[in-house]
């Protein structure tokens, strides 16, 4: 009889493949890892190298200079810039609480039967393609933001100082307004997607809890369902702000792509990849084509700064709780 | 994170673009690449003369910007272009041009109760309201030339081009010419638009004017028909108020005077003619002088010379004019102009 029988052979053949497996598997999502680091570096190489021409040419004043003039080749990324903060700051106004409110409808308010259905429909609203949103806003939205919606807030805010400024101007529909709203709209599915999930994961002993002290809903979601998952909560708004500050095609539809600084919200304007979207083809001269690509670097160091802002926040909360914890 | 993919995307997206465009050049067939303006005719004749001769013509509307840089780079075989080169840039790229069809660029408005040619615009007008010094539709300098019509008290809404593109490059042209203020803003695929909205391509123009009441914009004459939207008639050199029509932009080329334009260098905007559109437009084919492959050079001329011959009543089918016989016979003649190394013409 023989030490090791065909058993124990096929077994140790089965380790050792398995080992080797292994070691491949590593290697696999190391150079899948290594590929995504690349592709990173890829990326600012090839934004700094196309933008270097217009940032030498113009320097720092290229961040600052609203001109944007392919007759005499001067361009400057003020009005884009302007433009996709404006945008975004409005779809996060609208977005935030909007999405807040849905979460907190989906998981404390509504009935169980219709749950499983809302929360799919708001999911689809994720799954509309941006352009639908464009045509919809230039098509359906904008006459009646032209005809119905600036009038009313341009005669109801108008007379406030300060704020009566930013709904001033000749209603046009098609503007800032218009499409930091249709944003919003956008972000929505994505930010209570996310919400919803977080607030579920509230342990329903502190809620059970929290409800058997007497609390109301409201005091519940406010007290602690929200300080509970505040870092979820951070990251769903962080994803959306993302998103506001990239989306290119709706926004093409309803800001107007117009290279001046917008005075009120509902003056036309244009973001940073609106402005790439309707002028990289027919960029002629290499001084345009390079100031284009510097808008490219300009957004993609926004957003950088951006998700990297959220990130020290929600660390800032992370140490603060676990501090104020000991 | 995600956009940077979005961008690399781009990024690949170019660069498989110029090499689709790069292996078609090697392909029997012809190809070119450039103006979106001509596209609709271009694919027209490429399908009918596929059919006559069995060779096929790979046209890619990617703008004429971008019709320019490919000719540049010689990954095509002929560029399109509705803004000619000047002889310099021609003598500096090796390049020859000539035109092809004809078209207007045609203002239109949305104003309720206002048919297609019930309202006047003189070229002036047009300009000071593109500057935004005219903001009302009842400003007495429209009030003027339009006597009897009844004109809102509403602000205007300007709509341009968002892109670069050839029918802003002549639009631009024709303000500057009629209009000494036009110069602070001056011509060009694109420029510094003191008011107004931008409108992505010809159809982004038409469907926001045919959206926003008391806008104004800028369209070939093909879009304004299509979309159904109201033009305007315009005073033309000699004073008279004209409507947008295929024998206004023909009478405005007929009176043009290709003999005498160095290169085809000739735009075709306030031209002279009692019955002119004063905005017509041509669109132009570019070509190297001297073909590295002669027999590509040859079948891209033996392509427009049957455009030429054959392709007029297509053309016409959809609104374009094609060229007077006169001016393809010296369109022609300069086609000994394209050789070969040894200096030989092609064609």
């Amino acid at each position: 009889m023989a030490l090791i029988d065909d058993a124990d052979l096929n077994r140790i053949r089965r380790i050792r493949n398995g080992r080797l497996a292994d070691i491949f598997f590593r290697w696999l999502t190391w150079s899948f890892m290594a590929l995504v680091l690349l592709m990173l570096g890829g990326v600012i190489v090839v934004l700094v190298q196309g933008a270097a021409p217009a940032l030498k040419l113009f320097g720092f004043d290229f961040l600052i200079t609203a001109k944007w003039n392919p007759v005499t080749d001067e361009y400057g990324a003020l009005v884009p810039l302007v433009g996709t903060l404006a945008t975004s700051a409005v779809a996060m106004l609208v977005g935030v609480p909007a999405s807040f409110a849905v979460a907190f409808f989906l998981t404390e308010l509504c009935p169980y039967k219709l749950r499983t259905s809302l929360s799919t429909a708001v999911e689809l609203l994720a799954a509309v393609p941006s352009i639908i949103y464009g045509i919809w806003g230039l098509f359906v939205a904008a006459p009646f933001f032209q005809a119905t919606v600036e009038p009313a807030l341009a005669a109801w805010l108008g007379p406030i100082p300060l704020i009566g400024q930013l709904f001033s101007g000749v209603p046009i529909g098609i503007g800032i307004l218009l499409a930091g709203l249709i944003l919003g709209l956008m972000i929505l599915p994505f930010m209570t997607a996310v919400m919803r999930d977080v607030f579920e994961t509230v342990p329903a002993v502190l809620r059970e809890s929290a409800y058997g002290l007497g609390a109301t809903r409201w005091e519940v979601v406010w007290k602690v369902v929200l300080p509970y998952c505040r870092t979820g909560v951070v990251g769903a708004v962080m994803l959306g702000l993302g998103r506001a500050l990239g989306e290119t095609m709706a926004v093409t539809f309803v800001i107007g792509n117009a290279h001046r600084l917008p005075k009120s919200l509902f003056d036309p304007a244009t973001t940073i990849s609106a402005a790439l979207a309707n002028e990289f083809t027919e960029a002629v001269s290499d001084t345009y084509t390079s100031a284009l690509i510097a808008l490219g670097l300009v957004l993609f160091l926004l957003t950088f700064i951006v998700l990297a802002a959220g990130r020290r926040l929600l660390l800032r909360a992370e140490v603060a709780k676990t501090g104020g914890g000991k | 994170m995600l956009k940077s993919f979005g961008k690399l995307g781009r990024a690949s997206f170019f660069a498989l673009s110029a090499l689709v465009l790069t292996t078609a050049a090697e392909a029997s067939d012809i190809s070119g690449a450039g103006a979106t303006f001509p596209y609709p005719v271009y694919a027209k004749w490429a399908e009918a003369y596929k059919a006559k001769t069995g060779v096929g013509m790979n046209y890619q509307s990617i703008g004429s910007g971008g019709g320019i840089k490919q000719i540049n780079a010689k990954t095509v075989d002929f560029g399109a272009s509705d803004k000619p080169l000047t002889a310099d840039e021609l003598a500096k790229g090796d390049l020859m041009q000539f035109p092809t069809v004809m078209g207007g660029v045609v203002p239109v408005v949305n104003l309720a109760g206002i048919k297609p040619g019930e309202i006047k615009l003189t070229g002036s007008v047009l300009a000071n309201i593109y500057l935004g010094k005219i903001t009302k539709w009842n400003a007495p300098e429209i009030a003027a030339i339009n006597k009897g019509v009844k004109l809102p008290d509403a602000s205007i809404a300007v709509v341009h081009r968002s892109d670069g593109s050839g029918t802003t490059f002549n639009f631009t042209y024709y303000l500057n010419a009629v209009e000494p203020a036009w110069a602070a803003v001056g011509v060009n695929t694109a420029v510094e638009w003191p008011v107004g909205l931008g409108g992505k391509g010809n159809e982004g123009v038409a469907a926001m004017v045919g959206q926003t009441q008391g806008s104004i914009g800028y369209v070939e004459y093909a879009y304004a028909l299509q979309n159904h939207l109201t033009y305007t008639d315009m005073q033309n050199k000699d004073g008279k108020f004209v409507k947008p029509s295929y024998e206004a932009f023909q009478a405005a080329a007929a009176n043009a005077d290709w003999a005498k334009a160095p290169g085809f260098y000739l735009i075709l905007a306030n031209q002279p003619g009692a019955t002119s559109w004063p905005m017509t437009a041509a669109t132009f084919i570019l070509l190297h002088k001297t073909q590295d492959k002669p027999e590509n050079g040859k079948a891209v001329l033996k392509f427009f010379n049957w455009a030429y011959a054959d392709g007029d009543k297509m053309a016409k089918d959809l609104d374009y004019v094609p060229m007077p016989d006169n001016v393809v016979k010296l369109v022609e003649g300069s086609w000994k102009q394209v050789v070969d190394a040894s200096g030989k013409p092609v064609y």
